[in-house]
């Protein structure tokens, strides 16, 4: 045993796609110690973007789902342990309390703790079949939940048009469920999207055969015995449901963190390196919130998010700073569909469309005045990837020639 | 069922029996394999799961759709006539005997 291997090394709390790049990341970057990756589901680390789409419909089994196999984080000296919950950090003692009774010190520590979904905060939001997605074992529970709502020609409701219940709905249509999507706001990603985009996208679930309900405003949840069975509208309607899936946005988990006294605010506040306020301490994915330059701060739940972090979360416990500055980028797939988003588009206030909208394969370009902001794509990859690279390079393309097919926007990168 | 061979970037070559269905990203990631890392969980969306195909591949293989050939320009190895994105190649009988090798970065 190296002399490394005798100090306590560093434990990871979290063991999904921030967590395990982070671990990883130690390794590529030279460290030798122990490192020690904790996770709370029972299983290892899984894939989470199929769990809306192709588990959801039953496409793969949970081997196809693993994002590391053990005996690869073990070979790498990444000792994983399944089904362990961290009740505290003693910052001063640079120990975690286990919630089993154990204990376990560290190092170095890193809190990648994920988010959870927002609970709908009505009457008989706990009932049986009032499922959110998160996890593979909520999907799980909402395939079995929505194979009887098939099987017995009940419908399923979706409380949230965001991308997972947009996932969730083109899934359970391809399953042959009947849907309903609600949405508080008058369209469909409205906070993301361009209203041409989001218009677009009701267009699309609509000829998939998706109702949608704007403006919505759900009082409660009717349940009975059987679970789930209808959906109360503020108007006193009620629309029968076998299945509601909640996709109301998530919270960070930076609980442990706050009762450590770290600083948060929406999540675990990092600067661009993914320390925190303790130097031994650093964060990443989907618990964290950025603090930028101008003293705001980044909320990111992405797959790029979690491992830039986790890249630059191990870097800074080696010393190194790595920072995470690049553009950030996001997808969703509904139907044949495949969105990718680059850049934050918070802001925009002029939009121009590049392609055909009709065709399929065109993108949205978001400004804010001359300043290119974001570029959402529609089966167009190729856009997409051109927008990662205008956007870090700080380019603009002119609206106008944005908008013009015929102008090569790659002409901008060249120059 | 395939029996895929996986050479990786420095040599070592690892063959696996992959079940119909699967792609080839899933069986190197579930497999311990490293030289893939399939960041986007095989949706197309990351251009992580890189590779070259061997002409045998190359010959039975459907060719890549529009989304995987622009992913492709987006391939931080050198790319070549024979790369292809290990998410989008699923196994079959088809398949059976076939060799990938995979390039010395992803990302």
């Amino acid at each position: 045993m190296t002399a490394a291997m005798t100090t306590p090394g560093i434990v990871i709390v979290g063991a999904g796609q921030a967590g395990v790049q982070t671990a990883e990341a130690l390794r590529a970057g030279g460290y030798t110690g122990r490192i020690t990756l904790l996770g709370d589901e029972p299983h290892g680390p899984y894939h989470r973007p199929p769990l809306s789409k192709a588990w959801l419909a039953g496409e793969m089994d949970a081997a196809q789902l693993v994002l590391r196999a053990p005996e690869m984080l073990a070979r790498k000296g990444i000792e994983l342990r399944t089904g362990v919950t961290v009740r505290r950090i003693d910052r001063a003692t640079r120990t975690l309390q286990l919630a089993d009774g154990g204990t376990l010190p560290y190092s170095g520590l890193v809190l990648a703790t994920g988010a959870t979904p927002r609970a709908l905060p009505l009457p008989g939001a706990d009932a049986e079949g009032v499922l959110p997605l998160r996890s593979r074992a909520d999907a799980s529970a909402i395939a079995g939940r929505m194979a009887t709502c098939v099987a017995q020609d009940r419908p399923v409701v979706v409380i949230g048009g965001g991308f997972i219940g947009l996932e969730v709905a083109a899934t359970a249509r391809k399953k042959g469920a009947r849907v309903t999507v609600l949405e508080a706001a008058p369209r469909l990603l409205g906070r993301v999207l361009a209203p041409v985009l989001s218009d677009w996208y009701a267009d699309l679930h609509r000829r998939h055969g998706v109702r949608l309900v704007f403006d919505a405003q759900v009082a409660g949840i009717e349940a009975d015995a059987g679970g789930v069975h209808g959906v109360r509208l503020a108007d006193g309607s009620v629309l029968p449901a076998g299945l509601v899936v909640v996709g109301i946005g998530v919270a960070a988990n930076d609980v442990l963190a706050r009762e450590a006294g770290l600083a948060c605010e929406r999540g675990i506040v990092v600067d661009a390196c993914g320390r925190t306020s303790d130097p031994a301490i650093v964060a990443a994915g989907d618990c964290t919130a950025r603090r930028l330059p101008d003293g705001s701060l980044l909320r990111l739940e992405s797959v790029q998010n979690a491992t830039e972090q986790g890249k630059s979360a191990a870097a800074a416990l080696l010393g190194q700073e790595r920072p995470f500055t690049t553009t950030p980028w996001f997808w969703s797939d509904q139907y044949d569909r495949k969105l990718q988003m680059a850049g934050l588009s918070a802001g925009a206030d002029a939009w121009a469309v590049r392609g055909d909208m009709a065709a399929g394969g065109f993108s949205v370009y978001h400004f804010q005045g001359e300043r290119l902001l974001a570029v959402d794509s529609v089966n167009a990859a190729r856009d997409h990837l051109q927008a990662r690279k205008l956007l870090d390079a700080g380019l603009s393309p002119t609206p106008w020639q944005a908008g013009d097919v015929a102008f090569d926007l790659g002409q901008l990168l060249k120059a | 069922m395939a029996h895929i061979t996986y050479v990786e970037a420095n040599g070592q070559s690892t063959t696996i029996d992959l079940a119909d269905g699967w792609s080839l990203m899933q069986g190197a990631t579930t497999s311990g394999i490293e030289g893939i890392i399939g960041e986007c969980g095989g949706s197309c969306a990351c251009a992580t799961c890189h590779c070259y195909v061997d002409d045998f591949l190359a010959g039975v293989l459907p060719p890549p759709s529009q989304g995987e050939l622009d992913m492709l320009e987006n391939v931080v190895a050198e790319r070549r006539p024979n790369s292809r994105l290990a998410c989008q190649i699923r196994a079959s009988a088809a398949l059976d005997g076939g060799v990938i090798t995979l390039p010395e970065c992803q990302e």
